[in-house]
């Protein structure tokens, strides 16, 4: 693969800088770097390792309204984000993927390096799990970096989607988090088949008598904050 | 001619004053699961006026529309006012996950924006705009938008066709999920005036239990919409 994914490294970082220092005139020769840092705000639904993306217009992870592609369902069923980022590397807008190793507890937060050359529309892109749901997920769509200076660090809140893929049952072979050990991705397609807003899990303690999940794992929005600072 | 073209000079020359002209291009997307949105009304109307508030009692016309969808009586009251309306831009429902777009063109003083449309099926929900500074720059700019409970009926979430203001009862589930049979929820709404909405109950017995609604499918999270107005 010709494109470069940096994890957390201090090796890529003083490459950038380097890079950046030399190319100072052309935009399009200057290469950006942002640390983007994902805080999960809910009390009992881990996120799966997030994926990011940096791209051009043209790019979108998912579309609200429309179906989800087969590597967003593996990432918003199973928690892994592998075929989403190969599938964004071959885009023509794409211009970096990176991918965090470990997924981000309750209260924790996790940081990302990554690094493309700069451009006008360059946007960021990124996808997690909340892993203790049918297929829901959260991330950002296509976040316009542009306006974002040296050192500058711009912080959203953003809601739960909900891939439309996978029923809400709540069952305990469906739900592939830590509160039950189901199944993960299937490539049945038993909902509505259109990304839309999470409405939410009813748990067990609200009367939903086959649900794995208790009270713990309700969640409402915002669901994560990112920060995503320009380093360079 | 020549005294037409006069005139609009003129008219270019008087919407550069700060209370200016607008030409706006507006898209308002349903994000929820599986809530209807009944026909839209947008209005862009003069500082000071609203088609609801938080903490006010609705009116009449607002209930109406709340209760069983009915735009024309809010129609008519911002008529009066001389705003800028589109009614009904989705032609009918606006189905889960789907987006409309619309232009607006707002005279001089019609500033702020306000939108309304019942949420399907609830008993008095609704999705709102009270009253926005509608920017000035040319540019994208987006909002997510809350659902509200206009406090004039109770939630008993039994589908039995109440669209009338003052009837009890939900008037349809357009998504034909919905039961039938439940007893009621409740028969009372403790809270009378404008407020925030506190989501469906449901359960999981289409043919009896407290609710029509189904627990797993009906319910919601804000935000319910997104709002993307584009000044151009």
């Amino acid at each position: 693969m010709k494109r470069k994914s940096f994890y957390l490294a201090g090796v890529p970082l003083l490459l950038t800088t380097l890079l950046a220092g030399c190319f100072h005139a052309n935009d399009t020769n200057t290469v950006v770097s942002y640390q983007v840092t994902v805080t999960n705000l809910s009390e009992a639904q881990p996120l799966s390792p997030v994926a990011v993306i940096l791209h051009r217009s043209g790019y979108h992870t998912w579309k609200i309204g429309t179906a989800a592609s087969d590597s967003l369902e593996q990432l918003a069923e199973g928690g892994i984000p592998a075929a989403l980022l190969a599938e964004a590397s071959a885009h023509t807008s794409v211009t970096a993927t990176a991918a965090d190793n470990a997924a981000i507890p309750p209260g924790a937060s996790s940081s990302i390096i990554i690094q493309s050359p700069l451009h006008g529309d360059l946007a960021l892109s990124l996808a997690t799990m909340l892993v203790n749901t049918n297929d829901g997920f959260t991330g950002l769509d296509a976040e316009p970096l542009g306006t974002l200076s040296r050192q500058e660090s711009r912080s959203i809140l953003v809601a739960a989607y909900d891939a439309g893929t996978e029923a809400n049952s709540e069952t305990a072979a469906t739900v592939p988090g830590p509160a039950a050990g189901g199944e993960g991705y299937n490539s049945a397609r038993d909902d509505r088949n259109s990304v839309g807003g999470h409405p939410g899990v009813v748990s067990i303690d609200d009367g939903l008598g086959s649900s794995v999940l208790n009270a713990s794992h309700r969640f409402d929005n915002p669901i994560a904050r990112i920060t995503i600072t320009r380093l360079q | 001619m020549q005294r037409l073209i006069r005139t609009l000079i003129l008219t270019g020359s008087l919407a550069a004053t700060p209370a200016m002209a607008q030409d706006l291009n507006i898209t308002i997307t349903n994000l929820t699961h599986a809530t209807y949105f009944t026909p839209l009304l947008i209005s862009a109307h003069p500082e000071g006026n609203h088609l609801f508030q938080l903490g006010v009692a609705a009116t009449s016309n607002l209930q109406a529309m709340a209760e069983g969808g009915d735009i024309s009586g809010l129609v008519t009251d911002t008529t009066t006012l001389g705003a800028d309306n589109v009614e009904n831009p989705a032609g009918g429902l606006l189905a889960p996950g789907n987006s409309t777009t619309f232009s607006l063109m707002t005279a001089i003083g019609n500033d702020h924006l306000s939108l309304t449309a019942m949420l399907l099926p609830t008993n008095d929900g609704f999705v709102g705009l009270d009253a926005l500074k509608i920017p000035t720059s040319a540019g994208t700019y987006r909002y997510t938008l809350n659902s509200y409970d206009a406090g004039t009926e109770a939630n008993d979430e039994i589908v039995n066709g109440g669209g009338t203001p003052g009837v009890p009862g939900i008037p349809a589930d357009p998504g034909g999920i919905a039961g039938t049979g439940g007893t009621g929820v409740t028969a009372t709404e403790a809270n009378s005036v404008v407020h925030i909405h506190r989501g469906v109950i449901g359960d999981m017995d289409a043919t009896s239990g407290i609710s029509d609604l189904d627990s797993r499918v009906h319910r919601w999270l804000n935000p319910v919409a997104e709002l993307v107005i584009t000044v151009n």
